[in-house]
């Protein structure tokens, strides 16, 4: 076997190697974990089971825990209204007390989606491998981390043995070059990706987003793109770190200072993909003439730039795609040939680990400044976490927000997955800065479009898909 | 977990590409704080339907769900698997699998088989033909077939799951055994990795 360190590698491969704890041929690598994030919804049967067989958790102190998934985003002060929901966030507390693990309960001013709050306490850091009993983990890769979601068994195996064991992942570079133009976002670029690779194009690979594009992004959008890499199906989304990065990790909570940040960022910067190194596959995005996207159907690569229509089924080629679309359609009310600007929703929802950083909610705000969510329609802003919140409330973006007619509330995962009383009813049409369209996401029956949190704002006061521009 | 070695029995045909695990359990039934009594959940908004093939008398008592391709994408829910597991399931049959799905399947001893496209296709094909149809999944070695319909296949696990499978053994105990690997890797960490301090 060629030495692998003199060989030009994948920035993945990298991070992969310098966590394998131990290898054997023919066998997965055990890696290290060094950040394991938890949440109420999939770790009460992993702290059950690690009970059961009389073992501890072998890390605490590598291992923090939030409420997300389930609390309500109103009303904080008084007890949570659904027996069920208090007490999986009950029973959080208690694991955590008697585990010794770091918690963020419900209105701590440090808990928020889990995604949201590793990075902005500095916990998410370049270099590292960060697991979570969550999909969406993979939004830590933005920092050049390794990060990717894990099912409650292996939440329950990280906590014994803070390692995980795991297969090699293929590599795929997704190079994306090309300015973008007025209001088209980081989400814009993540949709059209998925919409080009399909929601299992990514099956089996890590991710690493490459080009010009990803280059000039801010660290939010970085996270809003490697979010989304679930979405087509990849293991994890990595971005290489640079000064974008640095100068965001800098200074937060947890985040090396003195003699340790210079540590750090020596080794950080060597966190790049080595000129020479190959990928198993590579997608190319130009952005130039992209336009914002808004999805059709039930996920999220059933999208369409917003000036396109609602695809006719029989132009699809695949006979499974073809099928898919049909049933789509049917769930989501939408006739073939349907221009989307002529589509009206009935709900706007802004929020989610995609877009609720602080940089969404300014978008967002700019765009309603001075004008007037459409009569009738149901609006809610619900920030990511409650220093999230803390920050937009300073800039006096709740003021935009609540003077344009949206509901300024209480940081969590919310609308997303409609576990807490945030939910669409049957047939309710919603414009979502979220990450899933999939059939009964945000309520039973409810019909999901997902889009940037601008073309939200827009469409929030024009009643239909709109973009900024196109607004009086 | 349970050694899982052959899987035989009927199938239900579920003619559907890109099922989430959204779908195979709903949100609502992830508030649960135990392990089991999630069959009930499985695919709850969709069995409303009268004519949903989980419905149907004739697929009463299956043991292998034969899916189309993407089954499993979505949230890393393991919930999905108990669901299937304690409806009754055995095996799922697809052409391709989400990733974190296919991981918590073999946690729990539910079979992963992941077949040629072209035969996924002939398997729901077969099954909606004929719902009696007997087909058979041998871990050892690999295979999948349906003699009634002329049908066979291979599928890939890699030679751990494959052991892991067949013993039914427990992955936190065969990942002790590497303790001294691990406490080794421990000691040569980066001083600039955070924590957050242990409460006592
Ligand atoms: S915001 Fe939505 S996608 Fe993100 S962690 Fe919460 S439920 Fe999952």
């Amino acid at each position: 076997m060629a030495d692998r360190h003199t060989e030009p590698r994948a920035l993945s491969e990298k991070v992969w190697e310098r966590h394998v704890v131990s290898r054997t041929e023919g066998k997965p690598d055990l890696l290290f974990v060094d950040l394991h994030l938890v949440h109420e919804v999939t770790s009460p049967q992993a702290f059950d089971a690690l009970r059961m067989a009389g073992r501890t958790v072998r890390h605490p102190e590598l291992t923090v825990a939030t409420a997300d998934h389930n609390v309500p985003t109103t009303g904080l002060d008084r007890p949570v209204a659904d027996p069920i929901s208090a007490k999986q966030l009950e029973v959080l507390e208690a694991n955590c007390a008697s585990f010794g693990i770091t918690c963020y309960p419900m209105g701590h001013s440090n808990q928020g989606i889990v995604h949201i709050i590793g990075p902005e306490l500095g916990l998410s850091l370049p270099g590292m491998t960060v697991v979570c009993g969550d999909s969406h983990t993979s939004t830590h890769g933005a920092f050049g981390a390794l990060a990717f979601g894990i099912g409650t068994s292996e939440v329950e195996h990280v906590l014994a043995t803070q390692t995980l064991a795991q297969p090699r992942p293929a590599t795929m570079a997704i190079e994306v070059d090309g300015a973008l133009p007025a209001w088209v976002s980081a989400k814009d670029v993540v949709l059209a990706i998925i919409g080009k690779i399909g929601t299992g194009g990514g099956i089996g690979h890590v991710i690493e987003y490459r080009g010009s594009t990803i280059r000039s992004l801010s660290m939010e959008g970085r996270m809003t793109v490697c979010n989304m890499s679930i979405e087509a199906g990849a293991r994890a989304g990595m971005i290489a770190p640079d000064d974008t990065t640095f100068a965001y990790i800098e200074g937060r909570p947890h985040a090396p200072s003195g003699a340790r940040w210079e540590e750090a960022l020596s080794d950080w910067r060597g966190l790049v993909t080595d000129e020479g190194a190959t990928f198993d596959s590579t997608v190319r995005i130009d952005t130039s003439s992209l336009a914002p996207h808004v999805t059709w159907g039930t996920n999220p690569a059933q999208v369409v730039p917003i000036g396109g229509s609602v695809p006719h089924p029989d132009e699809l080629v695949e006979p499974s795609a073809r099928e898919a679309a049909t049933r789509a359609l049917e769930y989501m009310g939408l006739v073939p040939g349907t221009a989307l600007r002529d589509v009206a929703v009935d709900t706007v929802f802004i929020g989610s680990c995609t877009n609720s950083r602080i940089e969404d909610l300014r978008e967002a705000a700019q765009v309603l400044g001075g004008r007037q969510v459409r009569e009738g329609l149901r609006a809610l802003v619900v920030p990511g976490s409650h220093r999230v919140k803390a920050q937009a409330e300073a800039e006096g973006l709740d003021k935009v927000f609540i003077a344009a007619g949206f509901e300024w509330r209480e940081p969590g995962c919310s609308m997303c997955l409609a576990m807490n009383p945030d939910k669409l009813s049957v047939g309710e049409r919603c414009a979502s800065t979220s990450n899933r369209n999939f059939e009964g996401r945000q309520g039973r029956g409810g019909r999901t479009h997902l889009v940037s949190p601008a073309v939200a704002a827009a469409t929030a006061v024009a009643g239909h898909f709109a973009t900024p521009d196109e607004l009086p | 977990m349970k050694p899982v070695r052959v899987v035989s029995g009927r199938a239900v045909p579920l003619d559907r590409s890109d099922v989430d695990t959204d779908q195979i359990i709903p949100s609502d039934w992830l508030k649960r704080v135990e392990r089991t009594g999630f069959g009930a959940g499985l695919f709850s908004d969709w069995r409303d339907g009268r004519d949903f093939v989980l419905n149907r008398p004739e697929h009463a008592g299956a043991t292998v769900l034969v899916a189309g391709p993407n089954f499993g994408t979505g949230s890393s829910r393991e919930h999905a698997v108990w669901a299937l597991m304690d409806y009754g399931f055995e095996a799922v049959v697809s052409p391709r699998f989400g990733d974190i799905f296919r991981i918590n399947c073999t946690k729990q001893g539910l079979l992963p088989v992941q077949v040629e496209p072209s035969l996924g296709r002939a398997l729901i094909d077969a099954v909606i033909q004929d719902p009696s149809l007997e087909l058979t999944i041998d871990v050892a070695r690999g295979t999948i077939e349906a003699p009634g319909a002329g049908l066979s296949g291979t599928f890939p696990l890699d030679e751990f799951t494959r052991d892991r499978l067949l013993n039914g053994w427990d992955d936190i105990g065969l990942t002790l055994r590497h303790e001294k690997a691990i406490s080794r890797y421990e000691q040569a960490r980066p001083t600039w990795m955070p924590s957050a301090p242990a409460r006592s």
